[in-house]
């Protein structure tokens, strides 16, 4: 497959940048979206070019790593995927793509298509854990946690963190990711012992780090890979106004 | 409590909600009244209730409520919006929304900017006149009262002045088929099973204020 691409590039982050073109032969129908990337940067080196700088890591669409903002969608038009789990059979042959890095306030650029996610791990560090021993693996069963409680906690827990809703939100807002994280551990008996000062302390992290309000338009759910429902920005603000008339 | 309110958006939200969920309230107490028109062609009736509505305890005592919801509701709005301006510094060149979310929910500050011009031309109009006189007098049952009826009618018979009407009233069905159901979301009622009953909801009552609105114009042009 052929494509033209319409990349962004930037030199660092208190560089400028802007897209550059590149024309690509020869792309593997079955070709990830990254392998092409690959393909491209292997190219670029053996010109003697400055290859793509672009995220990655586990490239099984379970690590959160990859990013990448493709033809105006975040992880690009295939559904429920990570950019690495993105195929080129989902692209028609010679179509123009754009890609661009995340953008968002909390999400400044490092290079390239990568971008600075460390305000996911400052939130997750102001209450996104328990303090309490749980014990070893035979102890997971001492506590009966109701059926339903322990699929919506587990759905939650499927968030990579990957920064996707941020990135889709016209507000740029993290809470999905932040609702992901609150509403798991409210829904085990574990997390709820400090559900009140989890709440309050992820909430306020959020926004001090530069993230949007939340208008409830849904994209985030539509563009998050691992399908988390907006529910769970329900649960956020119901744990949250519940923390507050507590106090 | 007050930091909630005053500091974090969530908070902000929460208020923004309450005004709202109150302003959908009263906007069918609105349209009751409202519809009275098209059920008396003399205007009796129409009067009567402008008349209950400029005179009876509760609607006094919650007419100050009111006007004090709308301006929380227009202050909160405008802080969050334009708070969510700045948190994308550089925008994208490519950004598609348009089949991940509804237009309506992504444009909820166009709406209430519109239905706030039409709000302050409604008041100037309607309700300026009905406090302090201008609109005429009617005898009903021995009870002088001021003619609602007439006014309305006035209005009404320029073309121009009930499709401006008609068009805010679109808008504000607009503003409601997201804002009825995201109201519940943001004070936390909503799971996956409500949100699907309270965007329904949500549309119908959208349909219902837009058409119930839009009669009376339209009734007044066809008659």
């Amino acid at each position: 497959m052929k494509f033209t691409l319409k990349i962004w590039r930037q030199k660092d982050s208190r560089s400028k940048g802007k897209f550059e073109t590149y024309q690509i032969d020869n792309i593997p129908s079955d070709a990830s979206f990254l392998e092409m990337l690959d393909i491209l940067n292997d190219e670029l080196i053996r010109k003697g070019e400055e290859p793509v700088a672009f995220d990655h890591d586990c490239r099984e669409g379970i690590c959160g790593m990859c990013s990448l903002h493709i033809n105006g969608r975040a992880h690009g038009p295939d559904e429920d995927v990570t950019t690495c789990q993105l195929f080129m059979r989902k692209f028609k042959d010679g179509e123009t793509i754009w890609v661009e890095p995340w953008r968002a306030k909390g999400f400044p650029v490092i290079k390239d298509l990568i971008v600075d996610r460390s305000a996911f791990d400052k939130i997750l560090q102001a209450g996104g854990y328990i303090s309490v021993n749980t014990g070893n693996a035979p102890d997971a069963n001492a506590i009966p946690i109701p059926k339903d409680d322990a699929d919506v906690a587990m759905d939650a827990a499927t968030c990579i963190g990957c920064g996707a809703c941020v990135a889709t939100c016209k507000n740029s807002s993290a809470m999905l990711f932040v609702a992901a994280k609150v509403s798991h551990l409210a829904h085990l008996p574990q997390g709820k012992i400090e559900a009140t000062r989890r709440v309050k302390a992820m909430v306020d992290k959020m926004e001090e780090l530069g993230f949007g309000s939340c208008t409830n338009t849904g994209s985030c759910e539509v563009e998050c890979p691992k399908n988390i429902s907006i529910a769970h920005i329900a649960k956020l603000n119901r744990e949250f106004l519940k923390a507050n008339l507590e106090a | 409590m007050v930091r909630f309110i005053a500091k974090t958006t969530v908070g902000q939200k929460f208020w923004m909600s309450i005004t709202g969920l109150f302003l959908i309230i009263f906007l069918a107490v609105h349209l009751t009244a409202n519809l009275m028109i098209v059920f008396d062609d003399t205007g009796r009736l129409y009067n009567e209730v402008v008349h209950f509505m400029g005179t009876n305890l509760f609607i006094r005592i919650m007419e100050p409520i009111l006007a004090l919801g709308f301006l929380i509701h227009i202050i909160l709005a405008t802080i969050l919006t334009l708070r969510n301006q700045g948190m994308r510094p550089e925008k994208y060149h490519v950004h598609k929304l348009g089949h991940t979310s509804a237009w309506a929910s992504r444009n909820m500050f166009i709406l209430g900017l519109t239905i706030l011009a039409f709000l302050t031309l409604h008041i100037i109009n309607f309700w300026v006149k009905l406090k302090f006189g201008g609109t005429g007098t009617v005898t009903i049952d021995g009870v002088e009262m001021e003619n609602g009826y007439k006014m309305v009618s006035a209005l009404f018979s320029m073309p121009i002045y009930s499709i401006i009407y008609i068009i805010a009233i679109l808008g504000l069905g607009y503003h409601i088929s997201h804002g009825f159901w995201s109201a519940f979301q943001t004070i936390g009622w909503s799971d996956d099973k409500w949100r699907k009953i309270l965007t329904g909801c949500a549309y119908c009552y959208a349909i219902i204020i837009a058409v119930g609105f839009s009669i009376i114009p339209i009734y007044f042009l066809v008659k």
